[in-house]
């Protein structure tokens, strides 16, 4: 992954790159690209670096939280150095961010994780398209733009593909409430339990 | 009515007596023909009925169709999704009457493992008439056979003239029900209230 990364800033020294990483046991590491350099930075990994097969095109979506940090200082109280902890909210606006998984056929290589984020959650949705660049994009960015509702310019053909074209929803989004259409569960539980007690009781 | 002592002391004599009813409901329950078309993996099971080793032939159920046109018997064979849901309503109402559904599988009788996602219909009973219910995640090919002899027993059993007649031969029924339409959020209706006859949601005292 590193390897990637020198490569890409060794080409295109201004491009907005930068290497996630991935704590985990796996160690999953992924590249960060800024949405004005992806176009050019997936034809460089297509073309140079032989990234040939995009696999998987999937969207996440980071609803706004509040980001709790505690920091600790030492500090001089009443002649005595002692730690104090002090607790700050920090607001995270909310953005989408689509992955795609990168495979080389031609050097079994991979997979490399592309992340390119959207500005918001709102009315700055659109990133660029890498259709252009992997064909096999298409129809999974289709199906991010559905659910998720990320606009991918440059597609070919940006349609709704699992929900019906009449949809106003992103049903894969945090917020998204479906529609109240329960009438009985046999074994409910949870939200659906609270529902059904609401519904008995309103019942006559 | 004809007394069954003398109808079996006819019979014994070689003389065979029987209503017009009984005559023409033993035609149709032996010859129902399904449409044919499947949703998801209860139609793999379906396609196993109607194959040698259960062979639904032997009920008389096994002349396919691929025309609505054609067929008795709807067989909802597993999931449907809220996109599917209009055209399923659509060729239930292209069938000629006498039809009949069976919701097979528990995905197409209450969406089963997908009730509580956003894009599958909870039963195809909110916008059809379901005679028979198989539940099962698929159901057995045996188990469809056993829906369809239910069917054919409910068949035999109804009807054609007198206030107990059945759906189909009463005219007030207009037999066709109203196409569901793509809605911003949902199905527009999300039920019909004439078909959808829901259990009432009652739980044992808590």
């Amino acid at each position: 992954m590193t390897g990637v990364l020198e490569a890409i800033r060794a080409a295109m020294p201004l491009a907005g790159v930068e290497l996630v990483n991935n704590p985990s046991p796996c160690g999953q590491h992924s590249l960060r690209v800024e949405r004005k350099d992806v176009l050019a930075v997936a034809e460089f990994l297509r073309d140079r670096l032989g990234y040939d097969f995009c696999s998987n095109v999937s969207g996440v979506d980071w609803p706004p939280q509040k980001l709790k940090e505690t920091t600790t200082k030492k500090e001089l109280v009443d002649g005595v150095e002692k730690e104090v902890k002090t607790t700050s909210e920090r607001d995270v606006p909310g953005f989408l961010e689509v992955v795609y998984h990168l495979y080389s056929i031609s050097k079994k290589s991979g997979a490399l994780t592309l992340r390119v984020r959207t500005g918001d959650r709102g009315a700055d949705v659109a990133v660029p398209s890498l259709t252009p660049v992997w064909k096999s994009a298409d129809f999974q960015e289709r199906e991010a733009f559905d659910l998720f509702g990320i606009r991918f310019d440059g597609h070919p053909d940006l349609r709704r593909i699992l929900m019906w074209d009449e949809f106003a929803d992103f049903p894969m989004r945090k917020d998204y409430v479906p529609p109240d259409d329960f009438e009985y569960e046999p074994t409910p539980h949870d939200e659906i339990l609270a529902k059904v007690k609401a519904r008995t009781e309103a019942a006559p | 009515m004809l007394n069954e002592e003398l109808r079996s002391d006819l019979q014994k004599r070689g003389i065979f007596v029987a209503s017009f009813e009984d005559l023409y409901n033993w035609g149709r329950k032996n010859s129902l023909w399904p449409l044919q078309f499947g949703l998801a993996c209860c139609a793999i099971e379906m396609i196993a009925t109607a194959a040698a080793r259960f062979d639904m032939a032997r009920f008389g159920a096994e002349v396919f169709r691929p025309s609505p046109r054609q067929a008795d018997l709807m067989i909802i064979a597993g999931t449907v999704t809220k996109k599917m849901a209009p055209l399923v309503v659509r060729l239930y109402n292209q069938m000629p009457e006498p039809k009949y559904v069976i919701a097979m599988g528990a995905c197409a009788i209450s969406g089963g493992p997908f009730k509580e996602g956003y894009n599958v219909l909870k039963g195809i009973d909110r916008y059809l008439p379901v005679d028979v219910a198989i539940p099962g995640c698929p159901p057995r090919p045996e188990a469809l056979l056993e829906g369809l002899i239910k069917l054919q027993e409910k068949i035999a059993g109804q009807r054609l003239f007198g206030p107990n007649r059945a759906r189909h031969a009463d005219t007030r029924d207009a037999a066709e029900y109203p196409v569901p339409a793509y809605g911003a959020h949902d199905l527009e209706p999300a039920l019909n209230p004439a078909v959808f006859k829901p259990a009432p949601a009652r739980r044992a005292a808590e």
